[in-house]
Protein backbone atom coordinates (compact mmCIF):
# COMPACT_ATOMS: atom_id res chain seq x y z
CA UNK A 1 0.00 0.00 0.00
CA UNK A 2 1.36 3.47 -1.22
CA UNK A 3 1.30 6.91 1.07
CA UNK A 4 3.19 9.09 -1.04
CA UNK A 5 5.04 11.45 1.12
CA UNK A 6 4.50 15.05 -1.16
CA UNK A 7 0.55 14.34 -0.22
CA UNK A 8 -2.04 15.51 2.95
CA UNK A 9 -4.16 13.40 3.90
CA UNK A 10 -7.82 13.10 5.88
CA UNK A 11 -9.03 10.40 7.81
CA UNK A 12 -12.06 9.75 5.54
CA UNK A 13 -9.36 8.81 3.31
CA UNK A 14 -9.07 11.76 0.81
CA UNK A 15 -5.87 12.84 -0.20
CA UNK A 16 -4.79 16.67 -0.93
CA UNK A 17 -1.60 18.03 -3.74
CA UNK A 18 -0.94 21.44 -3.04
CA UNK A 19 0.11 23.35 -6.32
CA UNK A 20 0.36 26.71 -5.15
CA UNK A 21 -3.45 27.91 -3.97
CA UNK A 22 -4.62 24.75 -6.15
CA UNK A 23 -5.85 21.53 -4.20
CA UNK A 24 -5.94 18.62 -6.20
CA UNK A 25 -8.00 15.93 -4.56
CA UNK A 26 -8.32 12.40 -4.54
CA UNK A 27 -8.99 8.96 -2.91
CA UNK A 28 -6.32 7.11 -0.78
CA UNK A 29 -4.46 3.80 -1.90
CA UNK A 30 -6.03 2.21 0.88
CA UNK A 31 -9.79 3.79 0.80
CA UNK A 32 -9.43 2.04 -2.95
CA UNK A 33 -8.82 -1.28 -1.79
CA UNK A 34 -10.86 -1.40 0.93
CA UNK A 35 -13.97 -0.69 -1.54
CA UNK A 36 -12.96 -2.98 -4.04
CA UNK A 37 -13.97 -3.13 -7.51
CA UNK A 38 -15.55 0.82 -8.64
CA UNK A 39 -17.69 0.80 -11.16
CA UNK A 40 -19.87 3.76 -10.84
CA UNK A 41 -18.61 7.69 -9.52
CA UNK A 42 -21.59 10.22 -8.89
CA UNK A 43 -20.30 14.01 -8.65
CA UNK A 44 -22.55 15.72 -5.86
CA UNK A 45 -20.81 18.96 -6.99
CA UNK A 46 -20.30 21.28 -10.05
CA UNK A 47 -17.62 23.33 -11.33
CA UNK A 48 -18.19 27.26 -9.41
CA UNK A 49 -19.60 25.76 -6.44
CA UNK A 50 -18.71 26.93 -2.98
CA UNK A 51 -17.14 23.73 -1.21
CA UNK A 52 -16.43 23.75 2.48
CA UNK A 53 -14.38 20.87 4.81
CA UNK A 54 -16.34 17.98 5.12
CA UNK A 55 -18.99 18.35 1.80
CA UNK A 56 -19.41 15.13 0.40
CA UNK A 57 -18.52 16.14 -3.19
CA UNK A 58 -19.17 12.35 -4.82
CA UNK A 59 -20.34 9.30 -4.34
CA UNK A 60 -18.30 6.31 -5.15
CA UNK A 61 -20.33 2.99 -5.76
CA UNK A 62 -17.80 -0.16 -5.84
CA UNK A 63 -19.08 -3.66 -6.20
CA UNK A 64 -19.66 -3.85 -2.22
CA UNK A 65 -21.22 -0.29 -1.52
CA UNK A 66 -21.48 3.08 -1.99
CA UNK A 67 -19.45 5.62 -0.10
CA UNK A 68 -19.42 9.33 0.42
CA UNK A 69 -16.23 11.18 -0.03
CA UNK A 70 -15.67 14.74 1.28
CA UNK A 71 -13.93 17.67 0.79
CA UNK A 72 -10.93 18.22 3.25
CA UNK A 73 -10.51 22.08 1.94
CA UNK A 74 -12.71 24.65 1.78
CA UNK A 75 -12.74 26.36 -1.51
CA UNK A 76 -14.17 27.23 -4.89
CA UNK A 77 -14.20 23.58 -7.04
CA UNK A 78 -12.07 24.49 -10.70
CA UNK A 79 -12.33 21.20 -12.24
CA UNK A 80 -13.98 17.77 -12.23
CA UNK A 81 -12.28 14.66 -13.48
CA UNK A 82 -14.25 13.39 -16.13
CA UNK A 83 -12.34 10.82 -17.49
CA UNK A 84 -13.98 8.99 -14.11
CA UNK A 85 -17.40 8.46 -15.52
CA UNK A 86 -16.52 6.48 -18.37
CA UNK A 87 -13.39 4.60 -16.79
CA UNK A 88 -14.01 4.76 -12.73
CA UNK A 89 -11.78 1.81 -12.27
CA UNK A 90 -9.08 4.39 -12.81
CA UNK A 91 -9.77 4.97 -8.93
CA UNK A 92 -8.40 1.59 -8.63
CA UNK A 93 -5.40 1.24 -10.46
CA UNK A 94 -4.25 4.83 -10.16
CA UNK A 95 -5.73 6.89 -7.59
CA UNK A 96 -2.92 9.10 -7.01
CA UNK A 97 -2.57 9.65 -10.38
CA UNK A 98 -4.71 9.77 -13.11
CA UNK A 99 -7.95 8.71 -10.20
CA UNK A 100 -7.52 12.21 -9.09
CA UNK A 101 -11.14 13.72 -8.90
CA UNK A 102 -11.75 17.02 -8.21
CA UNK A 103 -9.38 20.34 -7.91
CA UNK A 104 -10.17 23.63 -5.44
CA UNK A 105 -9.18 26.81 -5.28
CA UNK A 106 -7.77 26.85 -1.69
CA UNK A 107 -9.82 29.58 0.79
CA UNK A 108 -8.05 29.47 3.46
CA UNK A 109 -4.60 27.98 3.33
CA UNK A 110 -4.20 28.21 7.04
CA UNK A 111 -6.98 24.84 7.13
CA UNK A 112 -4.24 22.53 5.47
CA UNK A 113 -2.72 22.21 9.14
CA UNK A 114 -5.42 20.11 10.17
CA UNK A 115 -4.58 17.50 7.55
CA UNK A 116 -2.30 14.24 8.37
CA UNK A 117 0.99 13.82 6.96
CA UNK A 118 2.15 10.68 5.13
CA UNK A 119 3.35 9.15 7.95
CA UNK A 120 0.46 10.03 10.15
CA UNK A 121 -2.01 8.65 7.32
CA UNK A 122 0.10 5.96 6.92
CA UNK A 123 0.06 4.93 10.88
CA UNK A 124 -3.93 5.60 11.22
CA UNK A 125 -4.09 2.97 8.61
CA UNK A 126 -2.17 0.61 9.95
CA UNK A 127 -4.13 0.56 13.31
CA UNK A 128 -7.44 0.37 11.71
CA UNK B 1 -43.81 -22.84 10.68
CA UNK B 2 -39.74 -21.42 10.49
CA UNK B 3 -38.91 -20.78 14.25
CA UNK B 4 -35.08 -20.30 14.15
CA UNK B 5 -34.39 -19.51 17.89
CA UNK B 6 -34.41 -22.78 20.77
CA UNK B 7 -35.55 -21.92 23.72
CA UNK B 8 -31.95 -21.92 24.96
CA UNK B 9 -31.20 -18.81 22.41
CA UNK B 10 -34.08 -17.50 23.59
CA UNK B 11 -33.05 -17.65 27.22
CA UNK B 12 -29.41 -16.14 26.31
CA UNK B 13 -31.00 -13.37 24.23
CA UNK B 14 -33.48 -12.03 27.11
CA UNK B 15 -30.67 -12.74 29.56
CA UNK B 16 -28.54 -10.61 27.26
CA UNK B 17 -31.18 -7.80 26.97
CA UNK B 18 -31.95 -8.01 31.40
CA UNK B 19 -35.47 -8.89 30.41
CA UNK B 20 -37.19 -11.69 32.08
CA UNK B 21 -39.60 -12.93 29.25
CA UNK B 22 -41.03 -12.27 26.27
CA UNK B 23 -44.13 -10.44 27.29
CA UNK B 24 -41.66 -7.77 28.95
CA UNK B 25 -40.43 -6.81 25.09
CA UNK B 26 -44.22 -5.23 24.82
CA UNK B 27 -44.34 -3.38 27.52
CA UNK B 28 -44.54 -0.31 26.03
CA UNK B 29 -47.82 -1.03 24.45
CA UNK B 30 -50.70 -0.49 27.47
CA UNK B 31 -52.08 -3.72 28.97
CA UNK B 32 -55.65 -3.28 27.67
CA UNK B 33 -53.92 -3.72 24.11
CA UNK B 34 -51.67 -6.68 24.57
CA UNK B 35 -54.39 -9.58 24.42
CA UNK B 36 -57.46 -8.29 23.60
CA UNK B 37 -60.74 -10.36 23.63
CA UNK B 38 -61.75 -10.86 19.77
CA UNK B 39 -65.32 -10.85 19.21
CA UNK B 40 -65.58 -13.91 17.03
CA UNK B 41 -68.47 -16.55 16.33
CA UNK B 42 -68.44 -19.61 16.71
CA UNK B 43 -65.43 -21.79 15.00
CA UNK B 44 -67.25 -23.42 11.71
CA UNK B 45 -66.33 -26.54 9.93
CA UNK B 46 -64.30 -26.29 6.79
CA UNK B 47 -67.41 -27.20 4.16
CA UNK B 48 -69.60 -24.21 6.51
CA UNK B 49 -67.02 -21.92 6.13
CA UNK B 50 -66.92 -22.24 2.56
CA UNK B 51 -71.03 -21.88 2.02
CA UNK B 52 -71.06 -18.55 4.41
CA UNK B 53 -68.20 -17.08 2.06
CA UNK B 54 -69.26 -17.93 -1.06
CA UNK B 55 -73.07 -16.20 0.25
CA UNK B 56 -71.05 -13.09 1.13
CA UNK B 57 -69.32 -13.08 -1.94
CA UNK B 58 -72.61 -13.67 -3.86
CA UNK B 59 -73.42 -10.29 -2.90
CA UNK B 60 -70.61 -8.71 -4.93
CA UNK B 61 -71.66 -7.50 -8.71
CA UNK B 62 -69.15 -8.91 -11.07
CA UNK B 63 -67.93 -7.72 -14.95
CA UNK B 64 -68.91 -11.37 -15.57
CA UNK B 65 -72.54 -11.25 -15.21
CA UNK B 66 -72.36 -7.42 -15.36
CA UNK B 67 -71.69 -5.16 -18.21
CA UNK B 68 -69.42 -2.77 -17.24
CA UNK B 69 -68.46 0.74 -18.83
CA UNK B 70 -66.06 1.47 -15.07
CA UNK B 71 -62.19 2.38 -16.01
CA UNK B 72 -60.47 5.83 -14.61
CA UNK B 73 -57.52 3.98 -14.38
CA UNK B 74 -58.03 -0.12 -14.25
CA UNK B 75 -59.65 -1.60 -17.76
CA UNK B 76 -61.59 -4.88 -18.19
CA UNK B 77 -60.12 -6.08 -21.10
CA UNK B 78 -60.17 -10.48 -21.45
CA UNK B 79 -57.32 -12.07 -20.78
CA UNK B 80 -56.44 -15.22 -22.45
CA UNK B 81 -56.59 -18.25 -20.89
CA UNK B 82 -52.77 -18.92 -22.03
CA UNK B 83 -52.26 -16.25 -19.17
CA UNK B 84 -52.77 -17.88 -16.13
CA UNK B 85 -51.92 -21.32 -17.36
CA UNK B 86 -48.39 -20.68 -17.76
CA UNK B 87 -48.30 -17.85 -15.37
CA UNK B 88 -49.13 -20.78 -12.83
CA UNK B 89 -46.28 -23.20 -13.99
CA UNK B 90 -44.61 -23.99 -10.66
CA UNK B 91 -41.22 -22.49 -11.82
CA UNK B 92 -42.59 -19.14 -12.32
CA UNK B 93 -44.80 -18.70 -8.80
CA UNK B 94 -43.83 -16.13 -6.99
CA UNK B 95 -44.15 -12.53 -6.91
CA UNK B 96 -40.93 -11.29 -5.97
CA UNK B 97 -37.56 -11.70 -7.94
CA UNK B 98 -35.15 -14.02 -6.22
CA UNK B 99 -32.70 -13.26 -3.51
CA UNK B 100 -29.82 -14.89 -5.31
CA UNK B 101 -31.28 -13.97 -8.41
CA UNK B 102 -28.58 -15.41 -10.84
CA UNK B 103 -29.66 -18.98 -10.30
CA UNK B 104 -33.00 -18.52 -11.11
CA UNK B 105 -32.26 -18.09 -14.96
CA UNK B 106 -35.80 -18.42 -16.13
CA UNK B 107 -37.29 -15.77 -14.06
CA UNK B 108 -34.37 -13.17 -15.00
CA UNK B 109 -34.86 -14.18 -18.40
CA UNK B 110 -38.78 -12.86 -18.37
CA UNK B 111 -38.08 -9.75 -17.01
CA UNK B 112 -35.60 -9.13 -19.58
CA UNK B 113 -37.73 -9.86 -22.36
CA UNK B 114 -40.44 -7.87 -19.98
CA UNK B 115 -38.15 -4.38 -20.01
CA UNK B 116 -37.50 -5.41 -23.92
CA UNK B 117 -41.34 -4.99 -24.37
CA UNK B 118 -41.93 -2.37 -22.43
CA UNK B 119 -39.28 0.06 -24.01
CA UNK B 120 -40.40 -0.73 -27.54
CA UNK B 121 -43.82 -0.44 -26.33
CA UNK B 122 -43.05 3.24 -25.00
CA UNK B 123 -40.33 4.19 -27.48
CA UNK B 124 -37.44 4.82 -24.50
CA UNK B 125 -33.93 3.08 -24.47
CA UNK B 126 -34.74 1.56 -20.77
CA UNK B 127 -37.04 -0.60 -18.17
CA UNK B 128 -36.50 -1.61 -14.98
CA UNK B 129 -38.19 -4.63 -13.88
CA UNK B 130 -41.16 -2.77 -12.88
CA UNK B 131 -43.05 -1.53 -9.53
CA UNK B 132 -46.12 -2.06 -8.01
CA UNK B 133 -49.08 0.29 -9.90
CA UNK B 134 -49.12 2.99 -11.92
CA UNK B 135 -49.32 5.38 -9.15
CA UNK B 136 -46.47 4.27 -7.01
CA UNK B 137 -44.52 4.09 -10.45
CA UNK B 138 -45.75 7.89 -10.81
CA UNK B 139 -43.70 8.70 -7.64
CA UNK B 140 -40.58 7.18 -8.72
CA UNK B 141 -40.29 9.65 -11.33
CA UNK B 142 -40.71 12.86 -8.96
CA UNK B 143 -38.09 11.08 -6.90
CA UNK B 144 -35.85 10.42 -9.81
CA UNK B 145 -36.91 14.06 -11.33
CA UNK B 146 -35.81 15.51 -7.83
CA UNK B 147 -32.36 12.88 -7.53
CA UNK B 148 -31.12 14.24 -10.78
CA UNK B 149 -31.39 18.11 -10.18
CA UNK B 150 -29.66 16.93 -6.64
CA UNK B 151 -32.42 18.77 -5.19
CA UNK B 152 -31.84 21.92 -6.66
CA UNK B 153 -34.88 22.48 -8.42
CA UNK B 154 -38.00 22.03 -6.23
CA UNK B 155 -40.96 22.96 -8.50
CA UNK B 156 -42.79 19.46 -9.94
CA UNK B 157 -46.01 20.63 -12.29
CA UNK B 158 -48.24 17.94 -11.74
CA UNK B 159 -51.33 18.04 -14.63
CA UNK B 160 -54.79 18.33 -12.77
CA UNK B 161 -55.49 15.64 -15.48
CA UNK B 162 -53.30 13.12 -14.07
CA UNK B 163 -55.39 10.22 -12.36
CA UNK B 164 -56.37 11.73 -8.91
CA UNK B 165 -54.88 8.81 -6.73
CA UNK B 166 -51.38 9.19 -8.68
CA UNK B 167 -51.18 12.71 -7.64
CA UNK B 168 -52.44 11.12 -3.68
CA UNK B 169 -49.57 8.80 -3.72
CA UNK B 170 -46.96 11.15 -5.33
CA UNK B 171 -47.70 13.47 -2.49
CA UNK B 172 -47.99 10.83 0.16
CA UNK B 173 -44.33 9.97 -1.53
CA UNK B 174 -42.97 13.17 -1.26
CA UNK B 175 -44.21 14.15 2.38
CA UNK B 176 -40.59 13.46 4.35
CA UNK B 177 -39.14 15.64 0.98
CA UNK B 178 -38.83 19.82 2.02
CA UNK B 179 -39.08 22.64 0.58
CA UNK B 180 -40.62 20.78 -2.60
CA UNK B 181 -43.54 22.58 -4.29
CA UNK B 182 -46.72 20.62 -6.41
CA UNK B 183 -48.04 23.01 -9.28
CA UNK B 184 -50.56 22.71 -11.90
CA UNK B 185 -53.40 20.60 -10.29
CA UNK B 186 -55.01 23.54 -8.35
CA UNK B 187 -58.55 23.29 -7.94
CA UNK B 188 -59.04 27.02 -9.75
CA UNK B 189 -57.19 25.42 -12.98
CA UNK B 190 -60.06 25.11 -15.77
CA UNK B 191 -59.25 21.65 -17.62
CA UNK B 192 -59.92 23.42 -21.19
CA UNK B 193 -57.01 24.80 -20.91
CA UNK B 194 -54.38 22.94 -18.80
CA UNK B 195 -51.69 22.59 -20.60
CA UNK B 196 -51.29 26.22 -21.67
CA UNK B 197 -51.56 26.68 -18.07
CA UNK B 198 -48.39 23.69 -17.27
CA UNK B 199 -46.58 25.43 -20.29
CA UNK B 200 -46.66 29.06 -18.75
CA UNK B 201 -45.39 27.84 -15.20
CA UNK B 202 -42.72 25.66 -16.55
CA UNK B 203 -38.94 27.81 -15.41
CA UNK B 204 -35.31 27.37 -14.19
CA UNK B 205 -36.28 26.27 -11.19
CA UNK B 206 -38.94 23.68 -12.77
CA UNK B 207 -37.51 19.82 -12.01
CA UNK B 208 -40.62 17.93 -14.44
CA UNK B 209 -43.16 18.35 -15.83
CA UNK B 210 -46.28 15.23 -15.78
CA UNK B 211 -48.57 14.73 -17.49
CA UNK B 212 -51.30 11.76 -18.82
CA UNK B 213 -51.31 10.19 -21.87
CA UNK B 214 -54.17 9.60 -22.66
CA UNK B 215 -55.14 11.54 -19.66
CA UNK B 216 -57.82 10.85 -16.86
CA UNK B 217 -60.45 12.20 -18.80
CA UNK B 218 -59.30 9.58 -21.72
CA UNK B 219 -57.98 12.79 -23.76
CA UNK B 220 -55.23 12.33 -26.36
CA UNK B 221 -53.04 15.81 -26.55
CA UNK B 222 -50.28 16.88 -28.20
CA UNK B 223 -47.82 17.17 -25.91
CA UNK B 224 -45.11 18.56 -28.09
CA UNK B 225 -45.02 22.26 -27.59
CA UNK B 226 -45.09 21.41 -23.78
CA UNK B 227 -41.89 18.75 -24.20
CA UNK B 228 -39.87 21.46 -26.04
CA UNK B 229 -40.50 24.31 -23.39
CA UNK B 230 -39.43 22.01 -20.67
CA UNK B 231 -36.77 20.91 -22.20
CA UNK B 232 -35.69 24.64 -23.50
CA UNK B 233 -35.52 25.20 -19.53
CA UNK B 234 -33.69 21.79 -18.55
CA UNK B 235 -36.91 20.50 -17.05
CA UNK B 236 -37.43 16.42 -17.16
CA UNK B 237 -40.67 15.12 -18.74
CA UNK B 238 -42.84 12.53 -17.36
CA UNK B 239 -45.94 10.82 -19.19
CA UNK B 240 -47.79 8.25 -17.16
CA UNK B 241 -49.47 6.57 -20.21
CA UNK B 242 -52.11 3.32 -21.12
CA UNK B 243 -50.07 0.95 -22.58
CA UNK B 244 -53.00 -0.37 -24.88
CA UNK B 245 -53.34 3.28 -26.16
CA UNK B 246 -49.34 2.85 -27.61
CA UNK B 247 -50.52 -0.30 -30.37
CA UNK B 248 -52.26 2.80 -32.23
CA UNK B 249 -50.96 6.11 -30.66
CA UNK B 250 -47.11 7.83 -30.52
CA UNK B 251 -45.52 6.63 -27.84
CA UNK B 252 -44.08 8.93 -25.32
CA UNK B 253 -40.59 8.51 -26.25
CA UNK B 254 -40.72 9.82 -30.06
CA UNK B 255 -42.39 13.07 -28.79
CA UNK B 256 -39.57 13.63 -26.50
CA UNK B 257 -40.61 12.30 -22.77
CA UNK B 258 -37.46 11.48 -20.34
CA UNK B 259 -39.87 9.18 -18.79
CA UNK B 260 -42.72 7.36 -19.11
CA UNK B 261 -44.74 5.42 -15.99
CA UNK B 262 -48.17 3.86 -16.82
CA UNK B 263 -50.66 1.43 -15.11
CA UNK B 264 -49.66 -2.43 -16.52
CA UNK B 265 -52.95 -3.92 -15.04
CA UNK B 266 -54.73 -3.29 -19.17
CA UNK B 267 -51.67 -5.82 -20.11
CA UNK B 268 -53.60 -9.23 -19.06
CA UNK B 269 -53.99 -8.45 -15.30
CA UNK B 270 -57.83 -8.80 -14.30
CA UNK B 271 -59.69 -5.92 -12.40
CA UNK B 272 -58.56 -7.96 -9.33
CA UNK B 273 -60.65 -5.17 -6.81
CA UNK B 274 -57.72 -3.12 -7.25
CA UNK B 275 -54.29 -5.31 -7.04
CA UNK B 276 -51.79 -6.65 -7.68
CA UNK B 277 -50.89 -4.72 -10.46
CA UNK B 278 -48.26 -3.48 -12.91
CA UNK B 279 -46.09 -0.30 -12.13
CA UNK B 280 -44.16 0.62 -15.53
CA UNK B 281 -41.25 2.64 -15.47
CA UNK B 282 -38.73 3.58 -18.50
CA UNK B 283 -36.69 6.11 -18.99
CA UNK B 284 -33.94 7.18 -21.56
CA UNK B 285 -30.26 6.18 -21.24
CA UNK B 286 -28.68 9.32 -19.50
CA UNK B 287 -30.94 8.80 -16.94
CA UNK B 288 -30.29 4.59 -16.03
CA UNK B 289 -27.97 5.74 -13.06
CA UNK B 290 -31.31 7.19 -11.46
CA UNK B 291 -33.83 4.82 -12.00
CA UNK B 292 -35.03 2.93 -9.02
CA UNK B 293 -35.70 -0.83 -9.09
CA UNK B 294 -33.70 -3.28 -10.93
CA UNK B 295 -32.45 -4.01 -14.19
CA UNK B 296 -31.84 -7.33 -15.63
CA UNK B 297 -29.58 -7.14 -18.24
CA UNK B 298 -28.49 -10.30 -20.82
CA UNK B 299 -24.98 -11.40 -20.85
CA UNK B 300 -22.58 -14.39 -21.45
CA UNK B 301 -21.36 -16.76 -18.80
CA UNK B 302 -17.70 -17.96 -18.84
CA UNK B 303 -18.12 -20.63 -20.62
CA UNK B 304 -20.07 -18.53 -23.37
CA UNK B 305 -23.79 -19.54 -22.90
CA UNK B 306 -26.27 -17.20 -22.61
CA UNK B 307 -27.29 -15.79 -19.21
CA UNK B 308 -29.11 -12.90 -17.71
CA UNK B 309 -28.15 -10.88 -14.85
CA UNK B 310 -29.29 -8.04 -12.11
CA UNK B 311 -27.24 -5.44 -14.29
CA UNK B 312 -28.10 -2.46 -12.60
CA UNK B 313 -29.36 -2.08 -8.60
CA UNK B 314 -27.73 1.16 -8.83
CA UNK B 315 -30.23 2.66 -6.20
CA UNK B 316 -31.17 0.13 -4.63
CA UNK B 317 -30.47 -0.16 -0.30
CA UNK B 318 -28.08 -2.90 0.21
CA UNK B 319 -25.41 -1.37 -2.30
CA UNK B 320 -26.77 2.46 -1.57
CA UNK B 321 -27.28 1.67 2.26
CA UNK B 322 -28.54 5.17 4.16
CA UNK B 323 -28.20 6.70 0.54
CA UNK B 324 -30.61 4.52 -1.33
CA UNK B 325 -32.94 7.27 -3.25
CA UNK B 326 -36.03 4.67 -3.12
CA UNK B 327 -37.37 2.18 -0.79
CA UNK B 328 -37.86 -0.29 -4.15
CA UNK B 329 -35.86 -3.31 -4.21
CA UNK B 330 -38.12 -5.82 -5.70
CA UNK B 331 -40.19 -5.95 -8.50
CA UNK B 332 -43.69 -7.56 -9.57
CA UNK B 333 -42.06 -10.44 -11.12
CA UNK B 334 -45.36 -12.06 -11.75
CA UNK B 335 -47.94 -9.55 -12.71
CA UNK B 336 -44.71 -8.08 -15.38
CA UNK B 337 -44.54 -12.21 -16.47
CA UNK B 338 -48.64 -12.04 -16.81
CA UNK B 339 -48.06 -9.11 -19.19
CA UNK B 340 -44.87 -10.57 -21.19
CA UNK B 341 -47.04 -13.49 -21.71
CA UNK B 342 -50.29 -11.24 -22.96
CA UNK B 343 -47.87 -9.01 -25.41
CA UNK B 344 -46.45 -11.99 -26.54
CA UNK B 345 -49.60 -13.62 -27.18
CA UNK B 346 -51.15 -10.23 -29.45
CA UNK B 347 -47.93 -9.51 -31.15
CA UNK B 348 -47.35 -6.20 -32.90
CA UNK B 349 -50.53 -6.50 -34.92
CA UNK B 350 -52.62 -8.40 -32.52
CA UNK B 351 -51.81 -4.87 -29.73
CA UNK B 352 -52.57 -2.46 -32.85
CA UNK B 353 -56.23 -4.15 -33.30
CA UNK B 354 -56.89 -4.90 -30.19
CA UNK B 355 -55.74 -0.99 -29.67
CA UNK B 356 -58.23 0.23 -33.03
CA UNK B 357 -61.10 -2.25 -31.65
CA UNK B 358 -61.08 -0.09 -28.07
CA UNK B 359 -60.94 2.99 -30.10
CA UNK B 360 -63.43 2.42 -32.54
CA UNK B 361 -66.40 1.25 -29.63
CA UNK B 362 -65.86 3.78 -27.97
CA UNK B 363 -66.09 6.30 -30.68
CA UNK B 364 -69.23 4.61 -31.43
CA UNK B 365 -70.34 4.74 -28.09
CA UNK B 366 -69.80 8.29 -27.69
CA UNK B 367 -71.71 9.09 -30.82
CA UNK B 368 -74.66 7.14 -29.08
CA UNK B 369 -74.28 8.13 -26.08
CA UNK B 370 -74.22 12.10 -27.27
CA UNK B 371 -77.38 11.80 -28.95
CA UNK B 372 -79.45 10.92 -26.01
CA UNK B 373 -81.60 13.97 -24.53
CA UNK B 374 -79.39 15.62 -22.08
CA UNK B 375 -76.56 14.13 -22.63
CA UNK B 376 -73.24 15.70 -23.99
CA UNK B 377 -69.50 15.08 -24.82
CA UNK B 378 -67.69 17.06 -22.05
CA UNK B 379 -64.71 17.62 -24.48
CA UNK B 380 -66.45 16.96 -27.99
CA UNK B 381 -63.45 19.03 -30.20
CA UNK B 382 -60.30 16.64 -28.62
CA UNK B 383 -59.15 13.35 -30.10
CA UNK B 384 -59.30 10.36 -27.34
CA UNK B 385 -58.82 6.62 -26.84
CA UNK B 386 -60.63 4.22 -25.30
CA UNK B 387 -62.71 6.56 -22.46
CA UNK B 388 -64.34 9.78 -22.52
CA UNK B 389 -66.53 12.15 -20.24
CA UNK B 390 -70.04 12.91 -20.77
CA UNK B 391 -72.34 15.04 -19.06
CA UNK B 392 -75.69 13.99 -17.77
CA UNK B 393 -79.17 15.27 -17.21
CA UNK B 394 -78.74 14.21 -13.72
CA UNK B 395 -75.92 13.18 -10.68
CA UNK B 396 -73.90 10.07 -11.81
CA UNK B 397 -74.30 8.56 -8.78
CA UNK B 398 -78.24 7.88 -9.31
CA UNK B 399 -78.07 7.42 -12.24
CA UNK B 400 -75.42 4.27 -11.21
CA UNK B 401 -77.56 3.27 -9.07
CA UNK B 402 -80.67 2.82 -11.75
CA UNK B 403 -78.76 1.13 -14.20
CA UNK B 404 -77.39 -1.72 -11.29
CA UNK B 405 -80.70 -3.07 -11.68
CA UNK B 406 -79.57 -3.81 -15.70
CA UNK B 407 -76.78 -5.42 -14.84
CA UNK B 408 -74.96 -2.36 -15.96
CA UNK B 409 -71.70 -1.00 -13.98
CA UNK B 410 -72.03 2.52 -15.06
CA UNK B 411 -69.27 5.27 -15.43
CA UNK B 412 -66.81 6.75 -13.03
CA UNK B 413 -68.89 9.78 -11.45
CA UNK B 414 -65.85 12.37 -11.55
CA UNK B 415 -67.63 14.98 -9.45
CA UNK B 416 -66.05 12.95 -6.21
CA UNK B 417 -62.21 13.86 -7.27
CA UNK B 418 -63.50 17.28 -9.37
CA UNK B 419 -66.85 18.83 -7.88
CA UNK B 420 -66.41 21.38 -10.35
CA UNK B 421 -67.75 18.73 -13.21
CA UNK B 422 -71.28 17.58 -11.68
CA UNK B 423 -72.97 15.24 -13.49
CA UNK B 424 -70.02 13.97 -15.30
CA UNK B 425 -69.43 10.62 -15.96
CA UNK B 426 -66.12 8.67 -17.28
CA UNK B 427 -67.55 5.91 -19.82
CA UNK B 428 -64.49 3.41 -20.54
CA UNK B 429 -65.02 0.64 -23.13
CA UNK B 430 -62.76 -2.23 -23.92
CA UNK B 431 -63.19 -4.91 -26.56
CA UNK B 432 -65.16 -6.57 -24.43
CA UNK B 433 -68.26 -4.69 -25.07
CA UNK B 434 -70.09 -5.24 -27.86
CA UNK B 435 -72.31 -2.49 -29.85
CA UNK B 436 -75.41 -4.95 -28.52
CA UNK B 437 -73.95 -4.38 -25.22
CA UNK B 438 -73.83 -0.24 -26.10
CA UNK B 439 -76.89 0.10 -27.64
CA UNK B 440 -78.70 -1.36 -24.37
CA UNK B 441 -76.34 1.40 -22.45
CA UNK B 442 -77.94 3.86 -24.04
CA UNK B 443 -81.48 2.68 -24.08
CA UNK B 444 -81.12 2.04 -20.21
CA UNK B 445 -79.59 5.92 -19.85
CA UNK B 446 -82.68 6.95 -21.54
CA UNK B 447 -85.14 5.28 -19.40
CA UNK B 448 -83.24 6.45 -16.12
CA UNK B 449 -83.02 9.55 -17.06
CA UNK B 450 -86.81 10.12 -18.14
CA UNK B 451 -88.74 8.96 -15.45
Amino acid sequence: MEFPKDLKYQKTDEWVKIEDDIAVIGISDYAQDALSDVVFVEFEVEVGDQVAVGDTYATIESVKAASDVNIPVSGEVIEINDGLADSPEILNSDPYGEGWMIKVKIADLEELANLLDAESYEAYCNER
Amino acid sequence: MYTPHTQHDVEVMLKEIGAQKIEDLFREIPEKFRFPKLNLPEPLTEMEALLELEEISSANGTTNEMISFLGAGAYDHYVPAAVDMLLRRGEFYTAYTPYQPEVSQGTLQAIFEYQSLISVLTGMDVSNASHYDGATSAAEAVIMAFHSFRGKRNKFLISKAIHPQYREVIRTYMQGYENIRFVGDEAQINLYQDIENLISEIDQNTALVMVQYPDFFGRICDYREMVDVAHKHGALVAVAVNPIALGLFTPPGEFGADIVVGEGQPLGLPLSYGGPYLGIFATKKELVRKIAGRLVGETTDVEGNLAYVLTLTAREQHIRREKATSNICSNQGLMALASTIYLSLLGKQGLAQLSQLCYQKAHYAAEQISKLDGFELVYPNQPFFNEFLIRCPKPVSMINLAIEEHFIIGGYDVSKDYPEMKNCMLVAITEKISKEDIDTFCDVLHEVTND
